[in-house]
This record gives C-alpha cells, structure tokens and sequence, in this order.
C-alpha cells in the first residue's frame, strides 16, 4: 500500500513546514488528490491518521479535495474530462489522451496554532 | 513498521543492515504543550504550502539520474507482478550481456536474499534492498545503496522492484526507464487494470511466450490494452527460458546504453 508511503511524505512536508513558519499544532489538513493519480482516498485515509499518531498533526482533521481528470487528444487536440487513463476521445474515438490536469498529489493547506 | 510515527522506514535493509534514520525523524509531539498555548489565546491561521507530495522522492531521483549520467550507465526500472519471471529475465539478459558491457543489479523484496543469489550465481554484483513492509522501492533506498557497489560506468544497472503492479508506478528512482514484464500466464486486460504502471513504462516485454500453445491468452489484445493506456509503449514478445525475443530485447538495451554513453 504506497499511501503510508506518500502519508509520511505528507506529514513530512507538514513538519518541515512547522519548522519554517513556527507553528507547534496542525488541526486541519487539506490535500489535493487527482482522479487520475494513483491513490485511493480511503486507503490514503487510513495511512495518513495511522503516520500522523504522536506527531504535530496528531487528531488533524484531513480533507481530501478531489480533482477531475482532463485530458487532450493527441490526435485531434480536443480537450475533455477523463476518469480513467484508458478512456478513448469522445470527438475522434482515438486513445492515448494526453493527461493535462488531475493527476496531481499536493499538500494544499494547513489550520495550525 | 516505526513505533513513533508509523512510518516504515526502520525495516528497510541494504545489504541486510539497517538503516539509520535521522535523529529528528521522530519528534514526539507534546500535546498538553500545545493545548496549553491554546488556552492562551494563542489563534489558529491557515497556511499555504501547495506541494507535491512526491517532490522529495523525485528530487532525490533527479540526483540519481545526474550519477548515472555522469557515469554513462544506462538504470533500467524492472517492473511486474510477483511470478512474471523478472529474475529468470535478469538472469538470461545478464548470461548474454557479460563481457560485453560494465553491469550490476539492485535487487528489492520485501523479506529474503534470494533473488540477490540467484543473480550473484551469474557473476554479476548484486545487492539487496529488503523493504520490509514496503510495497515499492523509493529514490531514497537507491541513494542509499549507490555508495555500497561499483557503478557499472558505460554500462547497465538493472533495479528489479518489489513486485507489485500498483505502487511501483508513481516512485520514479532516477531511472533511464520502467519496463514492465507482463506474462502470458496472467490476464490480457492487466494493462487496463492496472493503468499506471502501463503509462509509466517505455517498455513492455510480453514474457513466457513459449507457453502460448497451452494457454488461451490473446496476444494481440494484450498488445491493443497496453497501447490504449500508452499508444507509444514499444512491445517485445519474449521468452526467457526458450529464447525468442532475446534478440531484440538486447538490441534495445545496447541502443539504450549507447543514448546514455
């Protein structure tokens, strides 16, 4: 399961980040996970409460912002929402969409005191 | 796995040692000190960071990429389920390039020294990464066993991962580029279950070949699934154990080696 790999890559950046801007408690964590990226919401969920135990960010509340997969065809140039990697282009039914947005794995934002 | 943070990164071996972390990695948070703050009146503030979760792996890999570009040592990411015959692979691509070109082998597993034996019977410098809990090799691992072997200058060194379709795909560890085995014994549709790793792959070789007379599996629709997730994935058929393919499999890694000379 990557998830508890990329939850200690988070809370990593979420320590690095209280030593830069001084902050000692993190109540809410935002991240942004892409439709098209490879994790599961549920699974990264588990992994994030489970690496945050006795850390800054313990009990922090995690949202997770979903984004939409987007993607042009490298066929006809025609843009358009894809949910998976494999989805043909609606304009000229060829594969290989280029993925330009909803791939992405951020953590966005922080409530801390 | 770690007891202070549930991180996992206590269990992974190189070379069956352990590796020591940072000190710092493990800061015990003292939650009466921050309630305490709280309670006078210190505010809550969002802040903003916007930042790629796997920036630090991928730095780290960009780095591993610069040594193995200085060294004119083309790094190949062997990818597959576990059973695809990746090591029977390995060690057939390593029987036929010796002597011929500079070469070494990382090898990760969750548990075990096997596969790191089995390559080290061919001669070749191997050495084992066990991730213990690990699904995945990440850059950091790679770094870290770098300095324990002698870079194959001019030459290849091949990283089989911890075989695994999934959570291979989003670690990039420095490598020229992923080839995924996929093996006739399994299903035609794994480009489509398992997408990522097919998009992340430059290269796929169709192995066990040889046993498509007993087998019901279709070819060419495991050829037109692979393409549908990456049109530009080039295809070898290939038989590890009986030979067809080789040829054109170690035709490609020459021309590879010879981009990263």
């Amino acid at each position: 399961m990557h998830e508890m790999s990329l939850a200690e890559s988070a809370l990593q950046i979420i320590k690095d980040a209280a030593h830069t801007q001084g902050f000692k408690r993190v109540k809410k964590v935002w991240l942004e996970i892409g439709q098209l990226s490879c994790v599961e919401k549920e699974a990264m969920r588990f992994c994030f409460d489970t690496v945050v135990k006795d850390s800054i960010a313990d009990g922090a509340q995690l949202e997770i912002i979903e984004t939409a997969g987007q993607g042009r065809c490298t066929h006809c140039g025609s843009e358009t929402r894809i949910a998976t990697l494999y989805e043909a282009c609606p304009q000229c039914g060829s594969y290989g969409m280029q993925v330009i947005a909803g791939d992405a794995m951020r953590v966005k934002e922080l409530e801390v005191e | 796995m770690c007891t202070t943070c549930g991180c996992g990164s206590n269990e992974v071996l190189i070379r069956g040692r352990r590796h020591a972390g940072k000190a710092d990695a493990h800061v015990r948070f003292r939650p009466h000190a921050a309630e305490a703050a709280a309670r006078n009146g210190e505010a809550t503030r969002v802040i903003r960071l916007e930042q790629d979760i796997l920036a630090r792996n991928n730095s780290v890999a960009d780095q591993n990429r610069l040594l193995f570009s200085a060294n004119g040592v083309l790094a190949l990411n062997l990818v597959s389920s576990p059973g695809s015959g990746k090591t029977t692979l390995l060690v057939r691509t390593l029987e036929a390039l010796k002597g011929k070109f500079p070469l070494a082998v990382i090898e990760g597993d969750q548990q075990t020294d096997n596969d790191a034996e089995r390559i080290r019977a061919t001669g070749i410098e191997a050495i084992q990464i066990n991730t213990g809990k690990g699904c995945h090799l990440d850059a950091q691992m790679i770094e870290r066993a770098l300095p324990q072997m002698a870079l194959p200058q001019n030459g290849m060194l091949f990283i089989e991962n911890v075989g695994n379709l999934v959570c291979p795909a989003a670690f990039d560890l420095g490598e020229a580029a992923k080839v995924v085995v996929l093996s006739v014994t399994e299903g035609e549709d794994k480009p489509l279950k398992y997408p990522d790793m097919f998009r992340a792959a430059r290269l796929m070789l169709m192995n066990k070949c040889d046993l498509l007379p007993y087998l019901a599996f279709d070819v060419a629709l495991a050829e037109e699934y692979a393409r549908r997730v990456n049109p530009d994935i080039r295809i070898i058929r290939i038989s590890a154990t009986g030979g067809e393919g080789m040829a054109e499999w170690l035709a490609w890694l020459a021309a590879e080696q010879q981009i990263c000379a």
